[in-house]
């Protein structure tokens, strides 16, 4: 029985201490829990120090462009529906460069998991201010601090009506890898964002600050009621969930169209001689 | 004889139906036999303004638009101020005194009551349509059977009672103008076995499904919506997605996403739209990625004239994308090429792993052309990626292993035991971020210096129609091939006169298949024809053979060229 090691991928160069080795290591016990093996799915990422992840674990990859992970994500999904296709972001990277994308990525409801690495600033270009750093965070390109109101990505998602949405923790590693495994498991898209302290730029949201407000959702909660889910969303400050926040039944995309249902599009042979009639419409 | 060569303008307002009017006669015209061009000249708003589709019908075939016009059909009244003076001898202004409230005078004028016509015999006003095009038919003098078979075609959905009263209105408005019209001077003849008519877009859409496309992703802009449209009406019957993305970089994104995935992938966009997606064109090629994009320029800058045409976009297609990569441009002539080179652009680009670009513009995707038939059987389908690797093999599986070609093994992910794995960063043959500079120098040279040779290699020549020993070489490139033949045919008269025309741009054709370079620097004059402002294409031949053209005609008010205002110009070159 092969274990965490079949998925062991190329040294990891974020910093000592980073957020993500958390994510990392959560993740592979996900997919190794799930019983995907490194060829049976894919990763899709951007760029920023998220957009490194699959590199350091074996699996299809796909590392594209900064912001325009979900695109590309959503193309693959399309073409092999079968194949769980998931997209690791940074906050910058989906709630920044790639914010429209993400809002789209919503209302198709395609089946693409996005995990969001969210440090709460930009790593890979040294501190500056990301959409989801809190007001007031003092960087060298914000000196007199964040003037923006911080983005509440589960919020935005809830009110997009988001098939998944739930948040994690890296320093909960047992509760990441169970979110990630319900987010892969779950029919339409899924938004993840992972609390993620940066322990190079990132002062404020430090492992100890989370610790003092992260707590998990009561097994009583309902993440089917919308506007429980809402207010839900927005509790961000001395007390932060984790766990799903939201989540419907809303039939995704590739399930509506008849043509990625009957057979997955990558494997389809293609014979040009059916299409030799087709010129007949043109007279 | 003279040959039949006859010009018919539809004009009106944005929404009146002209288009409707159009559709309808050439269809008519083509499948009475009759050689036909048509070309559309519309303004960017869906109500009011000023239009016209202008179709030009020959037994010869024919492949541009003349500026002398033998029959207007006027729904407004600029269609009368704008085309009096362009009346041919004999020519004709066939409009309604009641619709347009304007009464001329003069023998040059039919005052067909449209509108008095459509609503006799219990129809509606909404026929004015029907009725004008059995007026023209009325006005050749001929029958109304393919008419009335296209009446059926175009309106039985909406049941046998609507068919039946057009068909009626269409007899009252033919009758109506045959029996005003004994004395005119058109004379149809007789026609032969049906033609096809395929319009620009049409034959990039249909190029791509020959091809094997199985993904289209795109944004609507004009002049490419009609291949989103084409792809998504046909998308259900040959097994496509069409995905409209929430924007031209999503667009290309998800169609290298697609590709990515396994299957073959486009996407069409204007030049707008087109520089929102160069990031993604430049992923495409360090990810090795095959897609193919259709950029339909027109003119520019920024928003520009939106629905008009231009070749604008030459230098910033070739040129588009950060870093150095191949890629390979391809600039149809006429729907025959356009289908021929999406083939043929859905070939190289997966044969080496590059982005393949079709240039096109708005005069060639809204122009119709009439073909006896197109031999889908020249059109190629060679799958070029790896299919069924066994577990042993897939394990030492490495997505850009250095190879003599450059070219590496391109498998899908999920379809058998390999990591496929791509990245944007400089990577080794993994497909993993490096940051070394022998891996580096190594990647840069499969990626694109191995490569380059053998995708010039593939480079079909120029066409040189006409004298093959000319004193005088008008060249050109993409849209404007019938126009220039057609000037050429006409000068050969009284000159040693030939075209080159450029279809296949880049990597630019050597020599090696057909010397061109000897054809123009043993002629008199060479005159580098375009639509654009600065010679964009005459910078290029410069660059690539260092061949100075001895003059260049220009064209940037939006317009595609007509043969007698081209004459005019090439007359007046040294």
């Amino acid at each position: 029985m092969a274990g965490l090691e079949e998925y062991e991928g190329r040294t990891p160069a974020w910093c000592p201490g980073c957020g993500n080795f958390g994510i990392l290591r959560s993740f592979q016990q996900a997919v190794l829990d799930l019983g995907l093996k490194p060829h049976q799915f894919a990763i899709v990422s951007g760029i920023g120090q998220s957009g490194k992840f699959p590199h350091y674990t074996r699996c299809n990859t796909f590392n594209g462009l900064h912001g325009r992970s979900l695109p590309v994500a959503t193309g693959v999904r399309l073409v092999s529906p079968r194949m769980p296709v998931i997209a690791v972001a940074g906050d910058g990277d989906c709630y920044g460069e790639g914010g429209n994308h993400l809002i789209h990525a919503i209302r198709r409801n395609i089946g693409v998991k996005v995990f969001v690495h969210d440090n709460q600033v930009y790593g890979l270009t040294k501190g500056q201010a990301s959409p989801t750093s809190m007001e007031g965070m003092k960087t060298k390109v914000q000196p007199l601090g964040v003037t923006a109101e911080a983005l509440n990505p589960l919020a935005l998602a809830v009110a997009l009506d988001c098939s998944f949405v739930a948040r994690g923790y890296a320093g909960e590693g047992e509760h990441l890898t169970e979110v990630m495994k319900q987010a892969i498991n779950h029919r339409g898209f899924a938004l993840l964002d992972i609390l993620q302290p940066c322990v190079t730029y990132n002062r404020i949201n430090t492992f100890q600050w989370f610790k003092e407000r992260v707590y998990h959702l009561d097994p009583s909660y309902d993440p089917t009621d919308r506007a429980a889910a809402f207010a839900k969303a927005l509790e961000f400050g001395d007390r932060i969930p984790l766990g799903v926040i939201y989540r419907n039944e809303r039939i995704p995309l590739e399930e509506r169209l008849p043509t990625v249902i009957a057979r997955p599009i990558a494997e389809k042979p293609f014979d040009a001689s059916a299409l030799r009639t087709i010129v007949k419409e043109f007279y | 004889m003279r040959s039949l060569d006859y010009t018919i303008k539809i004009g009106g307002e944005a929404g009146q139906g002209i288009q409707t009017i159009g559709d309808s006669l050439a269809r008519v015209l083509a499948r009475s036999g009759f050689h036909v061009f048509i070309h559309q000249d519309y303004e960017s708003r869906i109500r009011g303004g000023h239009n016209f589709f202008q179709i030009r019908v020959s037994s010869k075939p024919v492949a541009a638009s003349r500026e002398r016009i033998d029959i207007v059909i006027a729904l407004d009244r600029p269609s009368i101020a704008n085309n009096e003076a362009l009346l041919s001898e004999g020519g004709l202004i066939l409009y309604d005194s009641s619709l347009i409230k304007e009464k001329h005078e003069g023998s040059h004028f039919l005052d067909v009551p449209l509108i008095d016509l459509a609503t006799r015999d219990g129809g509606n006003r909404i026929m004015v349509n029907t009725v004008a095009t059995g007026a023209a038919l009325g006005l050749l003098k001929m029958g109304l059977e393919a008419f009335f078979q296209v009446i059926g075609e175009l309106m039985g959905k909406k049941g046998a009672k609507t068919v039946d009263e057009n068909r009626r209105a269409a007899a009252r408005g033919h009758d109506f103008a045959e029996s005003k019209c004994k004395e005119c001077a058109f004379e149809m003849g007789p026609g032969g076995s049906p033609h096809m008519l395929i319009d620009g877009n049409s034959a990039v859409g249909l190029g791509a499904l020959l091809s094997g496309c199985r993904f289209y992703s795109g944004y609507p802009m004009t002049p490419s919506t009609g291949v989103l449209t084409f792809m998504a009406e046909k998308s259900a019957e040959w097994g496509i997605v069409v995905e409209q993305a929430e924007d031209e970089i999503a667009a290309v994104n998800m169609a290298i996403g697609a590709s990515f995935g396994g299957a073959r992938s486009m996407t069409a966009t204007a030049g707008g739209g087109f520089a929102l997606m160069v990031e993604g064109i430049s992923l495409a090629a360090m990810t090795e990625t095959p897609i193919v994009v259709m950029v339909g320029q027109r003119p520019a800058p920024a928003t520009g004239l939106p629905t008009r045409t231009e070749q604008g976009d030459l230098l910033f297609v070739l040129h588009a994308g950060h870093g150095e990569f191949p890629r390979v441009v391809l600039a149809p002539g006429s729907p025959e090429q356009a289908l021929y080179l999406t083939n043929k652009a859905f070939d190289l680009c997966e044969k080496f792993q590059i982005p393949a670009f079709v240039l096109s513009d708005q005069y060639l995707a809204d122009s119709q052309w009439s073909y006896e038939g197109l031999d889908l059987d020249k059109t190629v389908y060679r799958d070029y990626r790896l299919r069924d690797v066994p577990p042993d093999a897939a394990r030492t599986y490495r997505r850009y292993a250095y190879t003599a070609s450059g070219v590496s093994p391109l498998a899908a992910p999920g379809q058998s035991e390999c990591l496929v794995v791509d990245d944007s960063d400089e990577h080794d043959e993994e497909g993993h971020i490096i940051e070394d500079s022998q891996t580096r120098t190594r990647m840069v040279e499969k990626r694109l210096l191995l490569k380059l040779p053998l995708i010039r290699a593939e480079i079909g020549p120029p066409l040189l129609y006409g004298e093959r020993n000319p004193e005088t070489v008008v060249v050109g490139w993409g849209s404007t091939l019938g126009v220039l033949k057609e000037v050429v045919d006409i000068l050969s008269d009284r000159e040693r006169v030939a075209l080159l025309h450029f279809s296949e741009i880049y990597p630019f054709p050597g020599t090696e298949k057909f010397d061109y370079l000897k054809v123009l620097t043993e002629a008199k004059r060479t005159i580098c024809v375009e639509n654009n402002a600065t010679s964009q294409f005459g910078r290029l031949m410069r660059a690539e053979t260092g061949h100075t053209f001895s003059s260049t005609i220009t064209k940037y008010d939006g317009r595609p060229y007509l043969v007698e205002t081209l004459l005019e110009e090439l007359k007046w070159q040294d």
